[in-house]
Order: C-alpha cells, then structure tokens, then sequence
C-alpha cells in the first residue's frame, strides 16, 4: 500500500483524481438519495406557500440576521416539545430557500411563533425588546417601524421562487404588489385578492398597527405570524403519536 | 509589485482590471439604487484603481532574467500583511459582538452595527480574511520551497491574492449593507460566488502548473494538504451555492435547494469548509512550517499517509452530525455520527505525528515562542477533533447543540489550533520573506504566546461552562414534571460567562495586535545588508531561460 502511495505522489493528475474521487463518495451517498427517496419529505395537501409579504418578511429576517440567534427546527426531544412546540417536520421547509433551522440558540426558537403573541407585541418587542423582556439581549430594531418596504420587484421574487420549485401561479405573480399592500390592509379593495390566492386562513391585517404605506415592520411581522402555521402536519402527527401512546 | 511583471504581464493586469471595471459598471447600472448598485460601483472603483497603479508603473524596467533563479515570494509578503490587517479587523469586530451579549446597548442604532449583521463579519473575516490570506501566503511560500521550483508566472499569483480579497471585501461589506444568503460560512451572494469560482480555478491551476515544474519527484506533504484543500472546497463552493439570482440587478438570490435536502447540502458544505478550509490547509501549514522550525524531519511518512486520506475520505460522510434530531432522516444522522467517531483516528494521528516530530526539540520549544506556538496548536487541534467526535455522538448532541458548547467547540478550533499554527508561521516565515535574522523582538513573540493562551483558556472554559449549563437548564425538570427553567432564567445565567468570554477575547486580541507590530518593524528595520541564504533558492530549471515566458 505504501508502495503504491510512493508511486502515486510523484504524479499530480492522479494525486489529484484520487483526491476528487475518495472525498466524493461521502456526499453523493448521503444527499443523492434525500431527492429520491420519497418518505424524506412528508405528504401535507394542505401546505401553503409564503405570500408575498411573508416573503418579504423573510427576506428581512435573513437580511438582519435573525437566524444567528434563532432557530426554526424543534427536535425529537421531550422537553424541546414541551417548550416549544410538536417537533418540526420536513415538509414545513419544503418551501424554504434556503432554510433557516439555525445552529445557535441565543434567544429561543421560534419554528411555532406564529399566533404566540399579538402584532402589538412584535411591533414593540423588535421596536425595543427590553421594554418587553427587561433581560433580553436581543437587538433593537428601530428603523423598520419607518422603513416603507419595497414591494415592486416582488413579481420578480415569486418568479425566481418558482423557478426554483415553489409552484406560484402566474396570478400571485403578477398581483403580488397589489397583495402586499391588501395584506397589510384589511379595509382595501385589494385584500380580497389575497384570500382568494392564498386561502382563506391567511391572516390579512395592519400588522404594524397603521394601516396605509406598507413598512418593513408590517412584512416583518406578518411573516413571525405565519411560522409554523403553513400547514397542520405537525399537529396532526403529534396527535396521532399521542393516540397510538 | 508592478516592478516585478513583464511588460506582458502589465498589458494582461490592464486588460483584466478593465473587464473587472466593465463588469462593475454594469451591475451598478444594473443594480441602480439598491445595494447590488454599491457593490458594482466599488468593483468598477476597484478595478479602475488598479489600472491606474499598473499604468503609473508600466515605464518601469521590467524584471531581469536573474529573477528566474530565486522564488517569487512577493505576494506571499504581501498575503501576510493582509491577513494580519483581517485577523485585526475581524477579531475586534469578533470582541464586539462577544461584548453585545452582555450588554446589548452597547452598540450604534443603525441597521450596520446590530448583532445579526456583525456576527458574519467576524466569521467571514477570520475564517475567510484572515485564514485564508494566510493559507494563500503560506502556500505559495511553501509550493514554491518544496519543489524547489519558481512560480511559473508573476500574474496570477497577484489576481489570486487580490481577487479573493475583493471576494472577501464584497462579502463583508455585503453584510454591512443586508446582503447576505444566510447560509453561515457561505453568505456572500451569486455574484461575488462566481467571481471566487474564477480566481479559485486560477489558483487551482497555479498550483498544478508550479508542481508540473518541480525538481524534486515527490510531491511534497504538505502540497498534499494544500491541494485537497483547494481542490474540495471548489467542489463544496460551488454545490452550496447553486440559486437563482431575482434578476441581474439584484443582490437577492433564491437557493436551488429547500428544507432538509438544503440543510444536508449546507451542513456538508459546512462542516467540510471546517475540514478542508480549517484544517487541511492548515495542516499544509503544520507539515512544512513545524518540521522545519524544530529542525526535525516529520515522525513518520506513513502516518502521514494514513492521516491525510482518512481525513480526505471521512471527513465528508460527518457533515450530518450537525441535524441531530432534526427533520433530516435518522439513517443518515445515524453515518454522519459513525463517521464522527472514527475520524478521530486520522484527526489523532495527525496531532501525534507533529508531536512526535518534536522528540528530541523540546528543549527548542521551550525556548522558541515561535515553535511553541505551533505545539500548542497541535495540542489543540488534539483537543478540538476529540470534543468534535464527542459532540457528534447522538445524546451529547441532544444537550450540547444550540448552545454555547458549540461556540466553545468552535474556539478551542479556531483560536487555539487554526490561529496559533497561523501565528507560529508567520513568525517563522516572515524573518525567511523579508531576508531578516529573526523577528524583531522575540519577547513580544514571548508576550503574544502568553496573552493568545490566556485569551484561548478564557474563552473555551466560559462556553464550556456556560453551554453545559444553558443545556441541563433547558431540559431540567421540576418535581412535579414540568420544565424547571424559563428560556429568559437560562439567558441571565448566560451573563457572568459572556463577560467572561469577551475579556478572553479582548487579551486574544491585543496578542494580534502586538503581533502585527511585532511583524512590521520586523519589515521597517532596514539591515545593511539582506540576508540571502544560499540554499533558499530554486533549483536552476533545464530548460532555457527564454521558454518559461508567462502566459504558456
Ligand atoms: C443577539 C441575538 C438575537 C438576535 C440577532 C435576534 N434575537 Fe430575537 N430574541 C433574542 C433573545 C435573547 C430573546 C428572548 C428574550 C426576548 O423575548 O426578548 C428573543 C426573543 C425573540 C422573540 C420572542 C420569542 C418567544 O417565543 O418569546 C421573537 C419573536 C424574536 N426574538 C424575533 C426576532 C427577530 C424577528 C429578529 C431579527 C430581526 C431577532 N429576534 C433577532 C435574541 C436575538
Ligand atoms: C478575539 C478573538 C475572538 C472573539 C472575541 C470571538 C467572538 C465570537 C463571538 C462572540 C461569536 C458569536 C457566538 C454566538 O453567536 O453566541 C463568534 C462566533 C464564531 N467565531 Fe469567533 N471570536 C474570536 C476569534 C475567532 C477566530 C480566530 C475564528 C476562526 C478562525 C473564529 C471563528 C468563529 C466562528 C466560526 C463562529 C461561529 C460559531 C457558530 O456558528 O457556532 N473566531 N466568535
Ligand atoms: C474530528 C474532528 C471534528 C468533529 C467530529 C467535529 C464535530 C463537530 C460537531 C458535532 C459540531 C456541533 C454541531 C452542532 O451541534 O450544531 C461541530 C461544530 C463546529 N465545529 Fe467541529 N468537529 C471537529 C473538528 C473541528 C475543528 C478542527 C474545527 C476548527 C476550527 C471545527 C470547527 C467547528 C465549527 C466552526 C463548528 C460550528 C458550526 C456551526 O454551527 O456554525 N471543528 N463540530
């Protein structure tokens, strides 16, 4: 064996094949067959997709880096459960270019938010955390109460969304400014629209308190409150063990 | 730096410098009021500048043919600096961050400088800026030495070193300004991965071209390490980052891949940017600089052989150990974790072989800060590897992940094996660079090793403490079965060791800085005469002088 070796440093081309060859083995085993295999990624019909100003919203989470301190992914242990919530399934990411399961826990995590706390709190809470939670070591997010978000480009976001695998229709597509502003407008002729495209569980509401010019507050908020509500597979599985127990 | 090109080699740097400006111009006009339009104008001002350096040298005589019978180590003098200036940058940013959680306030309230923004800065600046420069520098340095052969042009080891830094000042400043993928270790976005792709396969072909030159018929250890390195994180780069930019006007791009199939690709691109980038490359390091220091030859060949495709071959089955219990299906958590386990053989092997290389050197480590910096470091790599195969056993796991065990993990690694074997070739490099005697000042080396332990032990034992404790309070149960603990009473025993951790941190730091002053009055000392050592140069190539013409 070592012969060989001593035969096989002298030559770079085939240093180099080995190298490739011996270091490639590891991942094509181990990610090759999570595409393939079916049962990787839970059956849930009822999975809805971001719209457009949860998305918006998730853009800032990632912009600011929120996921430094938080993560999106409960584990199979009893007292993550407790605390947080039915462990997070597969599918409840299927959607999550790229996902945001974190690796730190500064602050706790946040996989079942959604529906926690009232938009007042959030508003306050990002405004200036320790009027909250007098402990906390959680920035301060001042400037996306009076930040308008950006909404025009967002057609062009769903866009590059499908193209990825996220089955927007050519309708969220092309009324995505327009539902971007009927979210965060309850008494708007445009909020119809989004229940219509999204379904009727969407919560459509002034997240930031104000109704009228969209902010980055509105987006930011609107997306705390849908995580972990995309779809119930988690719940019902929970309950399911819980039948079987 | 212009001095040393031919005049070919002028006309090319301009042409590229133009192409970069061209390019940078159209993603500012593409980009037009939005960051992508601040990132084009700085590439477009980057590249400019630069035309206008090689223009204000162009007149100057070019190299004579002399310079084909010593290395070209230029750009490895100037790699040192850089990496110095990024280990300074990002260490400070490193403190400040470690002073933000425990006294948030302490901050400025503007978007740029909240924790979530910072936090990439410090890893992207000492993983990226300050170990990477280095393993550039120290490569070149070392290829060149060990195959007794010069570099085969004076160009692209230049657009390698100051590419990746446009590369690694695009990403920083990119976090500063809310650009980022969020992928930790890969946050930069599509255009500045594609520019990192073209300078990587430039230097991927540096390297095989200065091999295809040697005079020695063996291919060095450490080129071994160097070329793995290069070679699989090309190969991790670009996997990880396959998306979908929003438009070529925009920053924002969409990963290719989603939820767990993402999570497997980003945690084996992760953990393998730990191994190929974070201990490979520096192992080339070790395999050159340590042997050489201790004036020993490496213990045993073989085990270097053992050593370097174990860690090859294992290290990319364990990127899974970071998804324990998570959505990711058990059978591949379950080899991510056997994986683990066994690459503490080659890890351990490794650490053994450089410290049994300084059998009968003791006495020089005693002596030598230099050397001892860089037996420490072995010490820690030992250290960091068994904590490592620990932590990725499933039920550890359970109770060290998402705390600050990990962030302990990744220090005792980072600082106590990536930074001192860094620190302990620098100093042994940066005498032979510049053709000094010895450092400036071998007590500053003495006080830099004493304040970068201290500063190492300070920090690894608060997160270690402070980990453990956040873990057992998370999952502590009252009599009655409930949990014991609020997230918020977890958090407040957080606060002693934060503080704690800072101030290791702080001490680390000014270890650098002293480091950094030690290294340029080293440079700024003037000898009479620069010391040439006979032996330090290549050996005269058959062929002639007018063949080896760059561009070939
Ligand atoms: C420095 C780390 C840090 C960063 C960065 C951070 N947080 Fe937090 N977060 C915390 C901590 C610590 C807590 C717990 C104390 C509290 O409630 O403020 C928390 C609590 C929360 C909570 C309440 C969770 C609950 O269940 O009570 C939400 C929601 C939240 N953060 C959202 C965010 C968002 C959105 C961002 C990004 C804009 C963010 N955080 C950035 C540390 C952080
Ligand atoms: C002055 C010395 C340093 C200080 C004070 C420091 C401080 C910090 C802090 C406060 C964090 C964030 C931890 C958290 O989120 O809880 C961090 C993360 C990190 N640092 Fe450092 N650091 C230093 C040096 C280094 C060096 C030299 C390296 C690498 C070569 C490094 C690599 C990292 C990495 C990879 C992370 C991310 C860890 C994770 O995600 O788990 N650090 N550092
Ligand atoms: C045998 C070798 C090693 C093994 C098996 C190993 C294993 C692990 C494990 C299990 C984790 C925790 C994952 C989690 O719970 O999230 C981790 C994190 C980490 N390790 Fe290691 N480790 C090894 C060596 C090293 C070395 C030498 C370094 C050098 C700096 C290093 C850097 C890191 C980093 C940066 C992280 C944090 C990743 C993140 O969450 O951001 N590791 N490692």
């Amino acid at each position: 064996m070592f012969g060989f070796h001593y035969k096989l440093e002298r030559h770079t081309i085939p240093f180099v094949l080995a190298i490739i060859f011996v270091a490639g083995i590891g991942g094509i085993v181990e990610i090759a067959p999570l595409f393939t295999i079916g049962e990787t990624v839970e059956e849930a019909p009822d999975m809805r997709v971001y719209t457009p100003l949860e998305l918006a919203g998730r853009n800032i989470y990632i912009r600011e880096g929120c996921y430094a301190c938080h993560s999106q992914m409960i584990r199979t242990l009893r007292d993550e459960v407790e605390r947080y919530g039915p462990y997070s399934l597969a599918v409840e990411s299927q959607y999550d270019h790229p996902m945001l399961w974190g690796s730190k826990r500064t602050g706790p995590d946040l996989a079942r938010v959604g529906g926690k706390y009232s938009d007042a709190w959030h508003v306050a809470h990002l405004d200036d955390p320790r009027s909250v939670v007098p402990q906390s070591v959680m920035p301060a997010y001042t400037w996306l109460d009076d930040t308008q978000l950006v909404t025009e480009d967002l057609g062009q976001h769903l866009a590059a969304m499908r193209r990825v695998g996220v089955p927007y229709t050519d309708k969220m597509i092309a009324n995505a400014a327009a539902d971007v502003y009927g979210q965060a407008n309850p008494d708007s002729d445009r909020a119809s629209g989004v229940a219509e495209r999204y379904g009727e569980e969407t919560n459509v509401r002034a997240f930031d308190g104000e109704p009228g010019p969209v902010t980055e507050m509105d987006a930011l908020v609107a997306y705390l409150q849908i995580l972990g509500r995309l779809t119930d597979a988690a719940h019902e599985q929970q309950a399911l063990e819980g039948d079987l127990r | 730096m212009v001095a040393g090109l031919t005049k070919g080699e002028r006309q090319f740097a301009i042409v590229i410098s133009v192409v970069l400006a061209l390019c940078g111009l159209f993603l500012a006009g593409a980009g037009h009021q939005r960051p992508l339009g601040v990132h084009g104008l700085l590439i477009a001002f980057l590249g400019i500048a630069t035309v206008f350096v090689v223009l204000s040298g162009y007149i100057a005589p070019e190299p004579s043919e002399e310079r084909l019978s010593s290395y070209y180590d230029d750009p490895s003098k100037a790699g040192i600096i850089i990496a110095m200036i990024w280990a300074i940058f990002a260490m400070f940013i490193g403190d400040w961050v470690a002073w933000l959680l425990a006294y948030p306030e302490m901050t400025f309230d503007a978007a740029w400088a909240s924790f979530g923004r910072l936090r990439p800065v410090h890893t992207t600046g000492v993983i990226f800026g300050f170990g990477g420069n280095a393993l550039i520098a120290t490569s070149f340095h070392v290829m060149q030495r060990t195959c007794r052969a010069r570099m085969p042009d004076q160009l692209s080891p230049w657009f390698v070193l100051l590419g990746y830094n446009l590369f690694c000042i695009l990403a920083v400043s990119g976090y500063f300004i809310g650009v980022t993928q969020s992928k930790e270790y890969a946050e930069p976005e599509w255009y500045a991965d594609i520019w990192l792709v073209i300078v990587w396969v430039t230097y991927f072909v540096l390297y095989l071209r200065t091999l295809a030159r040697r005079q020695e018929p063996h291919i060095y250890v450490a080129n071994w390490y160097y070329l793995a390195f290069i070679l699989v994180v090309a190969v991790l780069h670009i996997v990880n980052n396959l998306a979908v930019p929003v438009s070529l006007g925009h920053a924002k791009s969409y990963s290719a891949f989603s939820g767990v199939q993402d999570a497997m690709t980003q945690w084996w691109y992760g953990h393998n940017a730990v191994a190929f980038f974070l201990t490979a490359g520096f192992l080339g390091m070790l395999y050159y600089y340590l042997p050489k220091r201790a004036e020993r030859p490496i213990f045993s060949y073989r085990l270097s052989i053992i050593s370097f495709w174990g860690i090859t071959f294992l290290y990319m089955w364990a990127g899974s150990h970071h998804l324990h219990y998570t959505a990711l299906p058990h059978w591949v958590q379950t080899l991510g974790m056997t994986f683990s386990v066994m690459l503490l053989v080659p890890s351990w092997a490794s650490a053994g072989n450089a410290l049994l290389t300084l059998n009968g050197a003791w006495h020089r480590v005693r002596d030598d800060a230099t050397l001892r910096f860089m037996m420490v470091a072995a010490v820690f790599y030992g250290i960091s590897t068994f904590e490592g195969s620990f932590l990725a056993i499933r039920p550890v796991n359970s109770l060290s992940h998402y705390t600050d065990w990990t962030v302990g993990h990744v220090h005792a690694g980072a600082l106590g094996w990536v930074a001192f074997i860094t620190f302990g070739s620098i100093y042994a490099v940066v005498p032979i660079l510049w053709k000094r005697e010895r450092m400036y000042s071998a007590r500053l080396v003495e006080v830099h090793f004493w304040l970068a332990l201290a500063g190492t032990l300070i920090y690894v034992f608060a997160m270690w403490n402070s980990g453990i404790i956040q873990g057992l309070m998370w999952r502590t149960y009252t009599e009655s079965g409930t949990l014991a603990y609020s997230f918020i009473d977890s958090l407040v025993a957080m606060h002693p060791y934060y503080v704690a951790r800072a101030i290791g941190g702080l001490l680390f730091l000014i270890g650098a800085a002293i480091g950094f002053y030690n290294i340029w009055m080293t440079v700024r000392t003037a000898r009479e005469e620069p010391l040439e050592p006979v032996a330090d140069r290549p050996i005269a190539s058959d062929t002639p002088a007018g063949a080896v013409q760059p561009g070939e």
